[in-house]
């Protein structure tokens, strides 16, 4: 069902390893994609893009039979968005790409009429949707944001209480539009949640994307970005905190597909406790038509414990010579006790130091939201989070 | 009157080749606004000294007592001794990335204090602290010591040390790789300091240089990890002109 390349060195930055060969990388845009999930093969756990994933937690989701109806969500008003619910036939759905892998495709599949928040108007305004008391029946969803041109907003999607939940979000950025979206977890212990958000950004617009998972035991948000037009701009960023037992995984895809793009890429996480784990893909594909593409990904994770695991894979495609810049970096570093030791010494407890350097590595993401009231939010959440163990 | 006393300081370091002995017994008491410059080669146990006195985990005391007024500082935390009056300007100031200065000068100084300084005094001192050492304002909002210059740096730590109000400051060569203006506007801050609060002063220093700003009342020769001789002033003049050449005999047999 996949479609396997063999790149040249030269076309993707594959350097060869002096401890191994060159392994075959398929080309991202080359992925097999499908609405329909029968279309996809049963999952083994070996598929690139589940294999770092716990499959068995979740096969309710990736193979069962999901209820697609209405969630209950919560919305905050204001000027200039608006909120309905609209069938799965609508024009408006799927516009913004396609599923590349089972979960998403049984929840496209599966959902029954999409949430679609609309976005108009240059001033600047906030709309928070919460879904909440989701329980424990595997269920799909699908979400349209649609920000029109010129238009400017920020979208927080959260999530809190149970929930098995597979879904599909779209974004869609109009040109010169200026949206953020920011998809929060705060789901319960036992809650899985696994997302693909799919944005499309157009002439000249920019989009800040910012997934922050906190609380479940499996998340997976998978943002993809498709800057399919002249001058089209993401933000993606990221920002997890990874206890005992959980698993938060995120596969960031950035497609280069116009000339003169922008893209920055910064997911920075914090894991502590035994079995506390993390996932990070980047993948970035500066296609041929992408000249002047500027491009930069990186992944940062700071290990609080012992017993916790960081995977972090960034990956480069570039399919144009012609390019400003594209770059990557990847570090999971332990708390570093030099920092510790410096700020006892100007007198502050131990803990309290600790508190410091976590929240001060996390804070580069949380400063950049935009939002001086959820800023404030993350940072008690993030601190309540410290305090857990 | 507040004394610092260090009484036959032994100290080990672990490396990858082992346990190595460091600090072969010190013995140095500072009162009160006295100042005490340490003098000596790189690598003889200045700066393990000085870490050893702030409770750095890596440095193990074997042997002999640290004291101040008579309490035990070997017993004390890292934040313990701070808050009890010790600081400790370093020699290479560590970065805390996503920790304004701002944010890290309230912090240490509400911990050090035991209640939040009140918010417009408060603001003024720092302003007032940030002028005299010529910093700009715009350090305020940056990262500790993030993109500091070293110029930058050792600033920002005689900064902390005219707001946190020490008893006893230990100063880790604040004086290597400086010009001198920002020697002199360093200098300056430490003299501050010392006439405010009657701070004692232990200096560490390779060079004489700064001992023409800083005067003071004490030199200690450090050699192969302890005091190979002491004197006034006059012993700092004396190293200017030999060096350390005619201690290296005494050096090389102990090691
Ligand atoms: N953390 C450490 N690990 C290994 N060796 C150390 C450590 N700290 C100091 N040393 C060694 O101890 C000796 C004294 O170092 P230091 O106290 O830094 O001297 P100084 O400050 O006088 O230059 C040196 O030989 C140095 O290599
Ligand atoms: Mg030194």
């Amino acid at each position: 069902m996949q479609s396997t390349a063999l790149p040249t060195p030269e076309q993707h930055g594959i350097r060869a390893h002096s401890d191994g060969p060159i392994v075959p990388v398929q080309t991202r845009s080359e992925r097999f994609r499908s609405t329909d999930v029968a279309d996809f093969a049963p999952i083994t756990g070996r598929e690139h893009e589940w294999k770092y994933s716990p499959v068995a937690a979740f096969a309710d989701l990736t193979s069962g039979e999901l209820d697609g109806s209405r969630l209950e969500v919560e919305a905050t008003d204001a000027a200039g968005l608006s909120l309905s619910w609209i069938p799965r036939d609508d024009a408006r759905i799927g516009r913004a790409g396609t599923p590349e892998e089972r979960a998403s495709a049984n929840a496209w599949s599966s959902f029954g009429e999409a949430l679609l928040v609309e976005v108009a108007g240059e001033e600047a305004k906030t709309i928070t949707v919460t879904r909440s008391g989701l329980g424990t029946t595997p269920r799909a969803a699908h979400t349209v944001v649609e920000a029109a041109p010129n238009s400017r907003a920020l979208v927080v999607l959260r999530g809190i209480g149970d929930a098995r939940l597979s879904e599909n979000v779209e974004v869609v950025v109009g040109e010169g539009a200026n949206l953020t979206v920011v998809s929060l977890q705060e789901w319960t212990d036992d809650s899985v949640h696994l997302a693909s958000h799919f944005a499309r950004i157009g002439r000249d617009a920019k989009l800040k994307h910012i997934v922050v998972s906190l609380g479940g035991k499996v998340v997976r948000v998978n943002p993809s970005t498709h800057l399919a037009e002249q001058g089209a701009d993401v933000e993606a960023l990221g920002l997890y905190f990874s206890d005992a037992g959980q698993h938060l995984e995120q596969q960031v895809f950035v497609h280069h597909d116009a000339p003169h793009t922008r893209s920055r890429v910064t997911y920075k996480g914090a894991l502590q406790g035994e079995g506390a784990r993390s996932v990070w893909i980047g993948d970035v594909l500066i296609g041929n038509a992408a000249t002047g593409t500027d491009s930069y990904e990186q992944n940062r994770n700071l290990v609080l414990t012992d017993g916790t695991r960081a995977d972090s894979v960034p990956n480069l495609e570039i399919e144009t010579g012609d390019i400003e810049g594209a770059g990557h970096a990847s570090a999971t570093g332990r708390f570093d006790d030099e920092q510790l030791f410096y700020l006892q010494a100007r007198g502050i407890p131990e803990d309290e130091a600790r508190r410091l350097v976590v929240r001060g590595f996390l804070a580069e993401v949380v400063q950049q939201i935009g939002d001086a009231e959820l800023e404030e939010r993350l940072i008690r959440a993030l601190e309540a989070e410290l305090q857990g163990s | 009157m507040s004394v610092l006393e260090i009484k036959n300081l032994h100290v080990n370091v672990e490396t990858d080749q082992g346990t190595r002995e460091i600090l072969r017994g010190v013995d140095l008491t500072i009162r009160e606004g006295e100042i005490h410059a340490i003098m000596g080669p790189n690598g003889s146990g200045k700066s393990t000294l000085a870490y050893t006195i702030a409770g750095h985990p890596k440095y193990t005391v074997v042997q002999g007592e640290i004291l101040l007024d008579g309490e035990d500082v070997l017993e004390m935390s890292v934040d313990e001794r701070a808050r009890a009056g010790m600081f400790l300007a370093m020699q290479y100031p560590v970065e805390i990335p996503g920790v304004t200065v701002t944010n890290f000068l309230r912090t240490a100084k509400t911990a050090i204090d035991g209640e939040a300084p009140s918010i417009r005094t408060w603001l003024k001192d720092v302003r007032g602290a940030m002028t005299n050492l010529k910093m700009d304002s715009a350090f305020a909002e940056r990262n500790v010591n993030e993109g500091f210059s070293g110029g930058e740096k050792k600033r920002n730590e005689i900064l902390q040390l005219e707001l946190l109000k020490p008893k006893f400051a230990v100063l880790d060569e604040t004086d290597s790789g400086l010009d001198v203006d920002a020697l002199k506007v360093v200098s300056e801050g430490v003299n501050r300091a010392h006439a405010n609060t009657g701070l004692g002063i232990l200096l560490i220093t390779h060079y004489t240089r700064i001992l023409r700003y800083i005067k003071p009342d004490f030199v200690h020769v450090f050699v192969a990890g302890k005091i190979a001789e002491q004197g006034g002033p006059e012993l700092a003049d004396r190293l200017e002109e030999e060096g350390y050449d005619r201690y290296h005999v005494a050096e090389s047999a102990t090691q």
